[in-house]
């Protein structure tokens, strides 16, 4: 009896062995296994995945001088497709779907009717009724009751679809030498289809870590023979395989913010004053009042017109070497104006940086006289400092290559 | 074309008050109807030749005295209130005569000393929450003083009547109607009655935890000043509907009947009128949906004009109903065992038990029916002889449990329904089947069908107590307005609820007067 | 005669937290109790050689732990250890097993619906909001809306304070959550049966309604409120059976010189002219003491044990119509060996916690409407769990006790009393359904305890076999529990407190009225307790 003719009830009792392996392998697992040196696994959503693969600061040098593989099939994706398609997700999401492209890419955000922020990603546009959205958490069932009144289907593709970023000043010389022709005419953003092993590998020109990079979805089962091609052609030009650990100090110096970490989301949060609107997380500009309407609008305009956005995320630079990481933060040394949510010495600005949280009116008003108090520990012992910090601009690290088009081989 | 300062979708008895009212606030105001006459669930129609039924409703229990004043109803009747007589089979009747039993006739001292002070404690815990309904319930987060000065006339109210009555409020309003009326009576048929009345049109059982909400809600309602009475206009049942119609054309209210709404229209978060179904647009700032809020929502409204959230918790109101309703054409009138003939022009309550309601009620939990159902019966021609043929009566009967969703499907449940109710009938009245001319059973997916009514719930949404107040329909859409700007609720689905009262209707057009003052 | 400053009647769990913070505070208790042993409710029994039985409560969570450690219970010897998992087996022979780990639990409900295994997110957040807002009230009085005292008003003050933490959203949210049925709370998030049957037993467990009925999704809240060092909502066995509990209290108690005397019923609380003098025990000896504070239910209290006449009359009628239905029966089990559930993968970590074979919301409630007729369900829905499994001290290596609770199950047969050959079949009804999963079964047992209503109120002493000594439905909850105006553990006789499940917050091994109690009546003596701690923070 093959799959197709299971019934459901037969399905469902053939999965029940999960709990045997309760963290699941991603479908790049044995490569990644094989590279491990230092075994550092973390849990990323219910996937094994390497916080480092044989040492952090050194992984970081791969993404900022050679090229970084890291695996990215625990995001979540979920597969959009139908004649309303375009209409749901500009209903659904913060930015104008109509104004994005076929074969385009772009980071977005979804609030719930309060304005408050469900998560951000990425959606990209497969083709005219058909999308992927990426994301960090789940959100089925806000998706299916969002689908009310629209001809669309959308369907959970986890793990289904195998997911790498491809991030360094090399990636691009790796793709062309693992032979995808005509990769160089993607311009920041830009989505094509290459042939792989009898089928497709769609690659955008994204990533999470500022640098000139791109990001590739396969289908499970091509997943190894797509890593060996990568591998194969990377030799030459330093293709390493990295962690979580060093991917989060380049997304900082990015500027990046990630869900559950610089906020909480609107589904995750206990208590009503840790929910975020877009303004309050730095991401205004998403929001866009002139197209048709979309979850959260009336919420997020009337708190622009009101004033009563509470928060402002903002990019802080501060004083010293040592990162501030979840410090408070103050205006003039006492008082508490908010929680620094990540903090990096940037090894590329050579800057202290850090993003944080503030409580309006500080950060919106009061951007002058701005502490963070950082506890480090020190040999068992916590040496308390207050140290001066900044509002800067974001990303902290602004590198020419991530949009030169053609990408520069180095 | 005229233009209008304001549509009114549904020309029910709630969307006929608020274009009323509207127009004496001063504005030029439009109601669409989709039927080819208006009065909503009043509508009468002919169930077979020569024999005619009034609609859904057969008494009027609640309609409120201020709209009618207000709006100008001309409705006559009201001083004759009608008896209600419970029978249980047993030959032996009793009747609430005057408002809800003022005085009754069949039971021992004792127990109408009992029922008394029961009735005494009911009708005062109604009072104090009567204080809500005539007013838009109060918005948490933006409490205003005349919210303020509600909670503290009922605060008062409570204090005034010393602590044990204020202790007992706060006891008694979650409670079931089964653990009262077991402290209070012994009797079962009036026992019954009590637990009829508190579930008629609800989905819960007297032994349902909050089910006394059903009996407060029906003395929250009076009738020339009495509360828990009941009574049919001179005329009829059908002349309820013409009333409220001519009240809204003495006001200046255009009616545009066989309109039926294909769209409402809204841009990012405004209204600017409809679309009828015949594509002809109708601009307006001001839309005021007098028909239920999931069919506001779910499909006059485009879901992408919503937030998900919010069409979320319309979708997750509770509106199936439960209760069919009976039209028989009879050639005669019928003789119920007991009922005193001074009372059939009354209600009559076929009902034996507590206990009986509650097995009535335990298959509607899994979408069946009752095999022993419990009914309040009117025979409606005797106030109304235009209503049946010379020599002939009608009688009209709400019949509970009888759930929507109906594991089996009506098609075949129908039948098999309507037997058992007309047995049950024959066993109160005797050779009444031999004078049936014809049978019209409403279930509720012919309601739902008849009346444009989703799930066939009168209510508009059942009326219990996670779905009242701020919660009716929905948080979001509570105090008329909703997250549409100029689209507001006025049907039973909104608050206080149903029933002839005309107050979600008044309320709702009171409610965008005053706003538009400020 | 010995005279007492304060005499507990009773000796369960929440006489002896009672009688433990009061003989701390410097006043000379005693307990006395009918049984030949204390703990009430929560006991530990060999009922059989070699195997210790749990046979009332069963399982820990609710026990607070801030009154743990005020009593130094851990040095008493209380123990408790976390659940690993839990089932629903189905009748077409699979099961939905509950898993500590997050990503498999998401997994395990996937198996039937990605949708709710996403949704469970939402809901499981949804409903731990409730708990904050709820959790604070269980370590306090309840505030009398007609009390008009400083105390009442600040109280209140307190509460909308906390209420109003909440944004207006999530306050409607509160107010129809409070008074919705399970079975509709779930339908807003669940689409799969079973799911939503194994989510809504909390909403059903010792209380005499169905999923169905309006105000369990409160109930729910009230199983939910427990903790397991931390982890809310998590529940564990107490090591050495629900016997260590109270066992660590007694010793808690005498070690700081407290006084029990088993076999001793008491027959009648003494008053005289409006105040308790003492009590007079069944053998007629008589016991003096300034104060008594009942453990027993307040049916029990005072239309037994106190003089009518004593006692205003509107008191007594709210008293007669206080609703304490029993709606739960217990089959305890001895086991030579471990069943086999075939469904289960070997080893499942599911035998280490709670099972269940009521696989939908319709069984659930068709259970329910034989209880409203007077009948034990003949679909019965089972709370299972095999303590053994990860206690070894109940029985000897490889032997098993197991503990099921039963619902529904009436007070009275049909209106009459139990007889034995109920009895009997309502063990039958039980036994049938596990063997229903679990062949060979029946073969393993060793010795069998039933325990319908009638055994619960004869042995322990709670009315009509009511676990809770009195319903959860909202007119006895907070302000209204037991009765108005008598619902700050106070009764209308001065010196006589009532300290058992019957008073806010109501019923549960959770030592919270006994705690409230003691704080009640320390006030009224004007004494400060060497140690009450505070109710914990709220996670």
């Amino acid at each position: 009896m093959n799959a197709m003719t299971k019934s459901a009830a037969e399905l469902r009792r053939a999965a029940r062995d999960h709990i045997l392996a309760p963290r699941l392998e991603t479908p790049f697992h044995d490569r990644l296994m094989a590279l491990s040196e230092v075994n550092d696994w973390y849990n990323w959503a219910g996937y094994k995945a390497p916080h480092s693969l044989f040492d952090s600061e050194l992984e970081y040098f791969a993404i900022r001088s050679t090229a970084a593989l890291f695996d990215i099939s625990p995001m979540v994706k979920y597969r959009i497709a139908g004649p309303d398609a375009e209409r749901y997700l500009n209903r659904l999401t913060l930015r104008d779907v109509m104004k994005l492209g076929v074969n385009r890419v772009h980071y977005t955000a979804w609030c719930d009717d309060h304005g408050h922020v469900l998560d951000d990603g990425t959606l990209f546009r497969l083709g005219a009724q058909e999308f992927r959205l990426c994301c960090q958490e789940r959100h089925l069932p806000w998706l299916l009751d969002s689908a009310f009144g629209f001809t669309v289907d959308i369907r959970e593709e986890t793990e289904e679809i195998a997911g790498l970023a491809l991030q360094g000043p090399t990636s691009y010389a790796v793709l062309r030498d693992a032979g995808f022709a005509d990769v160089e005419k993607l311009k920041p953003f830009d989505i094509a289809a290459f042939p792989h092993e009898g089928s497709d590998v769609t690659i955008s020109r994204t990533g999470f870590t500022g640098d000139l990079g791109y990001e590739l979805f396969v289908q499970r089962a091509k997943a190894l023979s797509l890593w060996d091609r990568l591998w194969a052609a990377g030799q030459p030009h330093a293709i390493r395989a990295i962690g979580y650990g060093a991917l989060n100090q380049t997304r900082i110096e990015a500027g990046f913010i990630v869900a559950n970490a610089d906020f909480v989301t609107a589904e995750g949060s206990l208590r009503a004053l840790r929910v975020r609107m877009p303004d309050e997380i730095g991401l205004d500009w998403l929001v866009d009042p002139d197209k048709p309407n979309f979850n959260g609008r009336r919420a997020i305009l009337d708190a622009r017109r009101n004033q009563t956005l509470k928060h402002i995320l903002v990019g802080l630079e501060i004083e010293g070497n040592i990162p501030a990481e979840h410090a408070i933060v103050y205006h003039r040394k006492k008082h508490e104006a908010g929680l620094v949510t990540a903090a990096i010495w940037s090894p590329t600005a050579k800057r202290n940086i850090a993003i944080a949280s503030l409580e309006r009116p500080y950060g919106s008003k009061f951007t002058d006289d701005l502490w963070v108090e950082i506890y480090a520990m020190r040999e068992l012992k916590y040496q308390k400092m207050m140290k001066r910090a900044k509002i800067v601009p974001r990303p902290f690290v602004k590198l020419a290559r991530r949009t030169a088009t053609p990408p520069g081989l180095t | 074309m005229t233009s209008f300062d304001a549509i009114v979708i549904g020309a029910g008895h709630n969307g006929l008050a608020a274009a009323a009212r509207l127009a004496k606030g001063g504005r030029k105001v439009l109601v669409l109807e989709a039927a080819h006459a208006p009065g909503g669930a009043t509508r009468g129609h002919e169930f077979a030749p020569g024999f005619r039924s009034a609609g859904l409703a057969h008494l009027v229990n609640r309609l409120d005295a201020d709209v009618a004043r207000d709006i100008g109803l001309d409705l006559s009747g009201e001083g004759t209130l009608l008896p209600t007589t419970v029978l249980d089979g047993s030959g032996k009747a009793i009747t609430l005569h005057g408002a809800y039993g003022e005085s009754i006739a069949g039971i021992s001292a004792e127990e109408e000393a009992a029922f008394v002070a029961l009735r005494k404690k009911l009708i005062f815990q109604a009072g104090i929450l009567k204080r809500f309904l005539r007013r838009p319930p109060p918005q948490i987060g933006a409490i205003s003083l005349g919210d303020l000065s509600t909670f503290a006339a009922a605060g008062f109210g409570l204090i005034r009547k010393g602590r044990s009555e204020g202790r007992d409020f706060l006891r008694m309003l979650l409670m079931n109607v089964a653990d009262v009326s077991d402290e209070y009576l012994s009797d079962d048929r009036l026992k019954g009655l009590l637990a009829f009345d508190a579930t008629l049109g609800i989905h819960l059982g007297p032994r349902s935890p909050t089910s006394l909400l059903g009996l407060y809600y029906r003395l929250t309602g009076e009738v020339a000043g009495k509360t828990g009475g009941q009574f049919v206009p001179s005329g009829g049942m059908a002349s309820v509907a013409p009333a409220f119609v001519r009240a809204a054309e003495k006001a200046g209210v255009t009616i545009r009947c066989g309109t039926p709404v294909g769209r409402i229209l809204a841009d990012r978060g405004r209204t600017s009128g409809v679309v009828t179904r015949d594509g002809t647009e109708i601009t307006a700032p001001i839309v005021v949906s007098a028909i239920h809020p999931q069919t506001t929502f779910l499909s006059l409204v485009d879901p992408a004009e919503s937030g998900t959230g919010f069409v979320r918790s319309v979708k997750n109101v509770r509106s199936y109903g439960n209760v069919a309703k009976l039209d028989l054409a009879l050639d005669r009138i019928p003789t119920f065992e007991g009922l005193p003939i001074e009372s059939r022009h009354g209600r009559i309550v076929l009902v034996r038990s507590m206990e009986q309601v509650e097995r009535a009620f335990n298959p509607a939990k899994y979408g069946e029916f009752s095999s022993d159902p419990v009914m309040e019966v009117t025979l409606p021609s005797l106030a109304d002889p235009s209503l049946a043929p010379a020599g002939g009566c009608t009688l009209s009967a709400l019949v509970q449990y009888a759930p929507y969703r109906l594991k089996a499907g009506w098609e075949t449940g129908k039948p098999a329904f309507l037997k058992i109710i007309l047995e049950t009938l024959e066993r109160h009245a005797p050779g009444i089947g031999t004078s049936v001319v014809a049978a019209n059973l409403m279930t509720p997916v012919d309601i739902e069908a008849e009346y444009n009514l989703p799930g066939g719930h009168w209510h508009h949404g059942e009326l219990q107590a996670d779905q009242l107040l701020i919660n009716r329909p929905t948080s979001a859409a509570s105090g008329y307005t909703t997250p549409i700007e100029g689209l507001y609720l006025a049907s039973a689905g909104a608050h206080p609820g149903g029933g002839i009262s005309g107050l979600p209707g008044w309320n709702a057009a009171r409610h965008i007067l005053s706003a538009a003052r400020l | 005669m010995q005279k007492y400053d304060a005499l507990i009647v009773g000796g369960g769990h929440n006489g002896l937290v009672t009688a433990c913070y009061l003989q701390r505070a410097g006043l000379n208790v005693v307990v006395v109790e009918k049984n030949g042993w204390v703990g009430g409710a929560a006991t530990s029994r060999e009922l059989t050689p070699g195997f210790l039985y749990s046979n009332c409560s069963y399982v820990c969570s609710l026990f607070r732990p801030e009154i743990m450690r005020d009593l130094e219970l851990p040095k008493h010897g209380l123990q408790v250890i976390a659940y690993e998992g839990g089932a629903v087996f189905t009748r077409d022979g699979d099961y939905l097993a509950s898993y500590r780990d997050h990503d498999s639990h998401r997994r395990e409900f996937a198996r039937y619906s990605k949708r709710d295994a996403e949704a469970y997110e939402r809901y499981a957040r949804d409903v731990t909001r409730q708990c904050r807002f709820i959790q604070p009230l269980l370590m306090r009085t309840a505030p009398d809306p007609f009390g008009f005292r400083p105390r009442d008003l600040s109280e209140f003050l307190y509460l909308a304070k906390k209420f109003g933490e909440f944004s207006p959203h999530e306050m409607a949210e509160t107010l129809r959550f409070w008074t919705m049925s399970i079975s509709d709370f779930l339908d807003e998030y669940f689409e799969t049966d079973v799911i939503k049957a194994y989510l809504a037993l909390s909403g059903i467990i010792g209380t005499a309604l169905g999923p169905m009925s309006p105000g369990t999704a409160y109930v729910l809240l009230h199983h939910y409120m427990g903790e397991v060092d931390g982890s809310v909502g998590a529940w564990g066995y107490a090591r050495g059976g629900m016997g260590a509990v109270t066992q660590a209290l007694a010793r808690s108690f005498e070690a700081v010189g407290g006084t029990i005397r088993t076999d001793a019923e008491v027959s009648k609380i003494l008053t005289r002219g409006g105040r308790t003098t003492g009590v007079v025990l069944a053998n007629g000896d008589e016991i003096r003491a300034d104060l008594v504070v009942s453990n027993a239910d307040v049916k029990r209290t005072f239309l037994k044990l106190v003089d009518e006449d004593a006692l205003p009359g509107d008191f007594v009628h709210r008293v007669k119509h206080f609703k304490m239905r029993g709606s739960s029966g217990k089959v305890n089990i001895a086991l030579d060996s471990l069943p086999e559930f075939p469904a289960l993968p070997e080893g499942s970590s599911c035998l280490r916690g709670d099972m269940h074979f009521t696989d939908s919301i319709e069984r659930m409630e068709r259970a329910y409407d034989d209880w409203k007729d007077g009948r034990w369900s003949a679909d019965p829905f089972l709370d299972m769990v095999i303590p053994t499994t990860l206690d070894p001290t109940m029985a000897s290596p490889g032997k098993h006790f197991m503990s099921c609770f039963v619902q529904y199950c009436p007070p009275k047969v049909e209106g009459r009393d139990w007889t034995d050959a109920d009895r009997d079949a309502f063990a039958e009804t039980v036994i049938g359904q596990i063997a229903d999963y679990s062949p060979g079964f029946r073969d393993r047992i060793v010795h069998m305890e039933v325990r319908t209503p009638r055994e619960i109120e004869n042995e322990v002493g709670l009315t009509e076999g009511n676990i809770f000594q009195g319903e959860l439905t909202f007119d006895q909850l907070l302000f209204n529990r037991p009765v108005p105006g008598y619902a700050q553990y106070r009764s209308p006789i001065h010196g006589l407190y009532m300290c058992g499940s019957s008073t806010h917050p109501g019923g549960g091994v959770m030592g919270a009225p006994g705690r409230n109690a003691a704080a009640e009546i320390l006030r009224d003596l004007k004494r400060t307790p060497e140690q009450m701690s505070k109710a914990h923070d709220v996670i």
